[in-house]
């Protein structure tokens, strides 16, 4: 039976619509909208000129053996998606989105984001159709990642800085929906990864799934066969889907997705949904997440604003279930030192989210062993990270040593 | 249960009565925990002393996402407070050993998915609960809960909004037991100065599809408001007004809101 053919609302036992009555208009609108846009070739022959011209689509495999000499010996693939325009996989989705929006005739969009990569391709989206933008963003991650508060900004976009719960990715999504209950009469909810309520885990995965379809043939294009295993990090799971994607049927080919496990997964202070998580709603779908006995959400924690995310998409807890891909957690310094071997030997920078599928990557190449071919999804650049690893590694004082 | 819990009425007697008597049901909600558990319970039992004929107690929820800035400031309070979700039970407890008017309990689902749908019902049955509100469990998703209140007996009132489709109203009044909630405005709670036209076309519209009893809330904050609604809907939900008059001014403040809130639902129809 093939995997790749689930539309949702359900993934097993996972995802469905956990939403107030006053969203089920616009879900329902979105859905039909999505379910006609789908089988229209001008849709599909428009976003598809939009991933060549202005995205710069198919973005670039990059075979990286300086890295590799790091994981045992394995061939590590690369998949480009830092090289794409803003800078991440994120792109992808806002585009076909943001031109769902055009054709249902709504001319507000709203969108939330941890890292800031998800609210910079939605603020790029709206500038290039001429869209009102409005980006709920978390307090701490407007701080931890201001250089794409002030790109959306410039971009024309309102970025909302919110303060309730922990300031984060899952409270910036809470007052999103408060924004969407409010004024669903002319706002599309233009929604950053695989989660939240039908049909968002299924549209989304479905706009990010050319990852996976680009890839799988230029492995095979390369290497002349299949990759051993694929692999992604892990927030909620928009890349990691969207590279799975191809591959599901594959069953030669192991899936890897690797969370972060922040301080440690035995810490309080990590973000490992499907490593600790148990089963619960949260965001409008029913999936695994991190809650304590009272059904709370408990606050994640990771150094990468972009998986700093208490829940996770539904076909990830469904393809954990099954056992058809495995999750890991990586914890942060894990992470950091791995930007910094992919800096160094291969001259790429890449985000902090990507550098977890990097970490998990050298300890999976060890495993495997020589021969064993890895594909990593490289879902975005680590410009925004400057000041983090800058931080980090003690790099940006005038005095600061070269370690 | 006993003592003045034997009393207590059903939310749908409540109703008809509030009805016969030529006007309509205030309901009052506040959230337990806030400010303290003890504090919680003397509030709701001074506003139903004040006026309000039916409690809507809120569980404090770490991602509400129908609540507005009031609503959510006090929970997250109470939250950090310590709030437990076993202090549910206690203060509806508490609550109708002191009054008789029925007690709904309004919460997000994820809560009580992870207490156990059936244990829940069981344990709010026993506390003397009346029911739930659950504002973001549409009846699509309820199987669960559905089987357990009608086992239990429990009312369940599910939330009607003004771009709900009708046959999604229809499924929602068919559903619903004790009250259907009809949601004012597209938007969060929060007191608004005008209540929306939407509401009474709304209203309407429930009652076209079969409901007999119907409340409207989000919004509403004066003795006006409840005035005006309760002449074309049977309840009128007041939230955030009572928490914030519970913030600023302790269990006096609030019970002053809700004497001055009650007196929207009298002298309706004076003739009577």
């Amino acid at each position: 039976m093939s995997l790749r053919t689930e539309s949702g609302p359900y993934f097993g036992e996972f995802g469905g619509r956990w939403v107030p009555e006053s969203l089920m208009a616009a879900l329902d609108e979105l859905s039909a909208e999505y379910a006609l846009a789908r089988e229209d070739p001008a849709f599909a022959a428009e976003l598809a000129e939009l991933h060549r011209s202005y995205t710069g689509r198919p973005s670039i495999i990059t075979e990286v053996p300086r890295f590799a000499a790091h994981a045992g010996g394995a061939r590590i693939i690369l998949k480009r998606e830092d090289l794409n325009h803003t800078g991440s996989h994120k792109i992808n989705n806002v585009l076909g989105q943001a031109l769902l929006t055009k054709r249902i005739g709504k001319t507000r969009v709203i969108a939330e984001t941890g890292a800031g990569q998800h609210g910079v391709a939605t603020a790029t989206a709206a500038a290039l159709f001429g869209l009102d933008c409005v980006v709920y963003m978390g307090e701490v991650d407007t701080e931890r990642q201001a250089l794409n508060v002030a790109r959306m900004r410039l971009l024309g976009a309102e970025v909302v800085a919110v303060k309730s719960g922990s300031r984060t990715l899952k409270d910036a999504i809470n007052d999103a929906m408060r924004d969407w209950v409010t004024n669903v009469g002319n706002t599309n909810y233009i929604f950053g990864t695989v989660a939240g309520p039908h049909p968002f885990p299924a549209m989304v995965r479905d706009f990010q799934k050319i990852i996976g379809e680009e890839a799988r043939q230029q492995v095979l294009d390369l290497t002349g066969g299949l990759p051993d295993a694929v692999t992604a990090c892990v927030g909620g799971g928009s890349n990691a889907m969207g590279i799975f994607h191809a591959f599901l049927d594959d069953a030669e080919v192991a899936l890897y997705g690797y969370e972060a496990a922040g301080d440690g997964v035995d810490t309080p202070r990590h973000a490992a949904t499907i490593t600790k998580g148990s089963p619960g709603v949260l965001h409008g779908a029913r999936s695994l997440l991190l809650q304590d006995e009272d059904g709370q959400t408990v606050e994640s924690h990771s150094i990468s604003a972009g998986l700093d995310y208490p829940g996770v998409g539904p076909e990830h807890a469904w393809l954990a279930s099954i056992g058809r891909a495995t999750y890991l957690p990586v914890t942060d310094a894990q992470a950091m030192d791995a930007l910094r071997l992919l800096s160094r030997t291969e001259g790429i920078i890449p985000a902090i989210e990507s550098a977890h599928a990097l970490a998990g990557t050298l300890e999976l190449g060890r495993e495997l062993g020589p021969g064993a071919t890895i594909l990593v999804n490289l879902s975005g650049r680590g410009d925004k990270d400057m000041e983090t690893a800058g931080r980090y590694f003690d790099l940006l004082d005038a005095g600061a040593a070269q370690s | 249960m006993s003592g003045a819990g034997t009393g207590t009425r059903s939310v749908e007697q409540t109703i008809a009565l509030r009805r016969e008597a030529g006007s309509g049901a205030l309901i009052g909600y506040l959230p337990v925990g806030f400010p303290t558990l003890t504090e919680s319970i003397d509030a709701a039992v001074a506003i139903v002393r004040n006026g309000v004929d039916i409690l809507e107690l809120g569980l404090p929820y770490s991602d509400p996402v129908m609540d507005g800035p009031v609503i959510q400031a006090a929970t997250q309070e109470a939250l950090a407070g310590g709030f437990r979700l076993r202090h549910g039970f206690e203060a509806v407890r508490a609550i109708t050993a002191q009054v008789d008017a029925p007690v709904l309990v309004m919460t997000y689902w994820n809560p009580v998915v992870q207490y156990g749908v059936d244990r829940f019902a069981d344990d709010l049955l026993a506390a003397g609960g009346a029911g739930l509100i659950t504002p973001d469990l549409i009846p699509d998703e309820a199987s669960e809960w559905l089987a357990a209140s009608e086992r239990t007996g429990l009312d369940r009132v599910f939330l009607a909004a003004p771009s709900s489709s009708d046959a999604r109203l229809a499924q929602t009044v068919a559903a619903s037991r004790g009250f259907v909630y009809a949601v004012s405005t597209m938007g969060i709670t929060g007191a608004r100065a005008d209540v929306d036209a939407a509401a009474r076309i709304l209203v309407d519209r429930l009652r076209a599809a079969g409901s007999t009893s119907t409340c409207v809330g989000v919004g509403i904050s004066t003795p006006e408001q409840v005035r005006e609604i309760l002449g074309y809907a049977d309840g009128a939900i007041v939230g955030s007004a009572l928490v914030k008059a519970l913030a600023d001014g302790g269990v006096d403040a609030v019970a002053a809101l809700a004497k001055r809130l009650s007196t929207g639902t009298r002298d309706l129809r004076p003739a009577n």
